[in-house]
């Protein structure tokens, strides 16, 4: 039970990462980002280049990922998203911009980086083993980090500056503009961060589970579950809903194990009972 | 009269549109040589069926990105139907169709009072479902799938024979061509008749302002549940065309990727229109064929074919031709 629970945590963490970038780029711009997944893909593949192949240290490799996201995020929204949003007369068009820019993405590194799945040699080595509880450290590092870089951008997003801003353009645009809140700036800036959080998570998991130019669409769909469940745009609601998700992933695993692979299926039944209660989520706005 | 005679110009166009494909292209078909086209425009027809669902629920304005999972649905159904029980290809098309507005009722009911990106996250999650479901469920033969699937048996009445028996047949490529062909018109008859009609009026309302649209009265819980059976009928009878034509059905027949596809091809021909899945379907399906010779590029230059479109044109591709129709536009 314990290391389901560990299991359950650690999953939790990352999903919440990857579930916080997609809810802030949505509820900065409404945008659903189809990409989100590629983008992880993208960040998973510039670690395994600096990490893997030109040996530079891990931590280079993160912040590498990082930046490469961000700047990919930044250039997408100015030169994509904003002309589309603001020339279309329905906001879904850019919804097809966003699965345009997943192929475009998927086609590059699949260029790039090939088909091969790839993988990186481990961080730290070793198992830490107890009684009950067996974990090996890598995935303890992983996981502790993760939780760490949340309570980062959850403080980013409450004190600093920018942060409020986007806070503000989250809550209410055209009010945020009144106000004096660059909104075209904190848009890129948004999306910058969204896509960023994409990609180190991307560097982060690449460590441990290694990555393939095939798994973007699947991250995306998982990313979408998390954001259902907590409620679309809110930053405590992709955080809850990565860990509700990682903990039910991590029991199904364990307790559904004899009936084969039905683990998701029960979720997503679940997911519409509890949609059909709650049509916005744990904390959703009745809005989106 | 002004209206008479441009009635008279769209029945006479529409006419001379399908005679053009069920005779012209046959004969250039034949000319050229080049047969594999059947297979071809068969799919681009009915892909553009399957489109035309997810078009009637952006019809209500919501974004349905499931209707993959309703084509598998309806491929299985009809495959299972056919295999099982015997049952003749003809009988189970609308049955497919019938299940899956069923299936769609059950599972619209709760997820239809979803909105947005709500709605567009379930519906994705929906067709990974179906393909889960397809791998999970004993009747449909797992991961291996349904194949060998006989081609559709004959139809006669009172001893004339209507439909032959594709198997006799020394073309069945042409003869599937002209069933989805038909197929198509049908459809896209009824679609132009359901957008002109009352309840494609209410279906307007009901897209642009929910609350308002109730609160005169309209019953939205009821039309928002009927647009979607529709599509999902259309999506049933889509899919179940396309498992006869391959004559096998597997979980990855129609997956996440497809159904991105049928909600790209309708905002690709324009979502103001009824012929935009149409035209969207063929852009995408035969742009995506010819890039073929481009080998390793051809997602590449797909896609940033697909961004320009959308940053030139992003209210689709009829709004070049028809800019001033009277559409869906606020």
């Amino acid at each position: 039970m314990e290391q389901v629970i560990a299991n359950g945590l650690y999953l939790g963490a990352q999903y919440a990462l990857i579930a916080l970038g997609l809810t802030l780029i949505f509820a900065l711009m409404n945008v659903l980002n189809f990409a989100h997944g590629q983008m992880y893909v993208l960040g998973g593949f510039v670690t395994y280049t600096i990490y893997g192949q030109l040996k530079l240290p891990f931590v280079v490799a993160l912040v590498c990922s990082g930046v490469t996201l961000a700047v990919i995020g930044g250039l997408m929204e100015k030169f994509l998203f904003r002309p589309v949003v603001r020339r279309s007369k329905r906001e879904e068009s850019t919804m097809l911009l966003a699965a345009a820019t997943a192929f475009f993405l998927d086609a590059v590194m699949l260029l790039l980086f090939g088909e091969k799945q790839r993988g990186v040699p481990k961080i730290i080595s070793g198992v830490f083993v107890s009684d009950r509880l067996i974990l090996p450290y890598d995935r303890i590092l992983v996981g502790v980090l993760a939780i760490l870089m949340i309570a980062a951008f959850m403080f980013f997003m409450q004190y600093s500056k920018p942060g409020r801003a986007m806070r503000a353009l989250a809550q209410d645009r055209v009010a945020a503009q009144l106000m004096g809140v660059k909104v075209e700036r904190y848009s890129m800036i948004g999306f910058a961060l969204g896509a960023m959080l994409a990609g180190v998570v991307g560097g982060l998991l690449v460590s441990i589970t290694g990555v393939n130019s095939g798994i973007g669409g699947p991250i995306s769909i998982k990313a979408f579950l998390m954001v259902m469940i907590g409620g679309a745009g809110v930053v405590g609601g992709a955080i809850a809903g990565g860990f509700i998700l990682g903990m039910m992933e991590s029991v199904g695993l364990t307790v559904l194990r004899e009936y084969g692979d039905i683990t998701y299926l029960v979720i997503f039944a679940l997911l519409m009972i509890f949609l059909s209660i709650r049509p916005h989520g744990l904390m959703g706005k009745p809005w989106g | 009269m002004r209206k008479t005679s441009t009635n008279t110009l769209r029945v006479v166009s529409a006419a001379l549109f399908l005679v053009a494909l069920l005779v012209a292209v046959p004969l250039l078909i034949n000319a050229t040589g080049r047969s594999d086209l059947y297979y071809t425009l068969t799919s681009v027809a009915l892909l553009s069926i399957i489109s035309a669902g997810v078009w009637i629920t952006f019809y209500i304005g919501r974004i349905n990105i499931g209707q993959g999972a309703y084509a598998l649905m309806g491929g299985y159904v009809s495959a299972i139907l056919v295999m099982n029980y015997g049952m003749s290809f003809w009988l189970t098309l609308p049955l497919a169709g019938l299940f899956c507005a069923a299936a769609s009722v059950l599972i619209g009911l709760p997820i239809l009072r979803l909105r947005g990106v709500y709605f567009a996250m379930v519906t994705l999650v929906l067709t990974e479902v179906a393909r889960l479901l397809a791998l999970a469920l004993p009747i449909t033969n797992g991961a291996s799938g349904i194949v060998s699937i006989p081609l559709p048996t004959g139809i006669s009445l009172f001893g004339i024979t209507l439909v032959p028996d594709f198997a006799t047949l020394a073309n069945p490529r042409l003869a599937f061509y002209i069933v989805a062909v038909l197929l198509m018109a049908l459809c896209f008859l009824g679609l132009y008749r359901l957008a002109h009609s009352r309840i494609g009026q209410l279906c307007q309302s009901l897209q642009q302002n929910e609350e308002l649209a109730s609160s005169i009265g309209v019953n939205i819980a009821y039309l928002r549940v009927i647009a979607y059976a529709l599509s999902s009928f259309l999506g049933g009878v889509g899919g179940a065309m396309f498992a006869s034509i391959s004559q096998s059905i597997y979980p990855s027949s129609f997956t996440v990727a497809d159904s991105v596809n049928f909600m790209l091809n309708c905002f690709l021909g324009g979502l103001g229109y009824v012929l935009g899945p149409m035209l969207g379907t063929f852009v995408l399906y035969f742009g995506w064929d010819l890039l073929f010779q481009t080998g390793e590029f051809q997602l590449l230059i797909f896609s940033t074919v697909l961004i320009v479109l959308m940053l030139v044109l992003p209210n689709g591709l009829l709004s070049l031709a028809l800019p001033r129709k009277r559409g869906l536009e606020r």
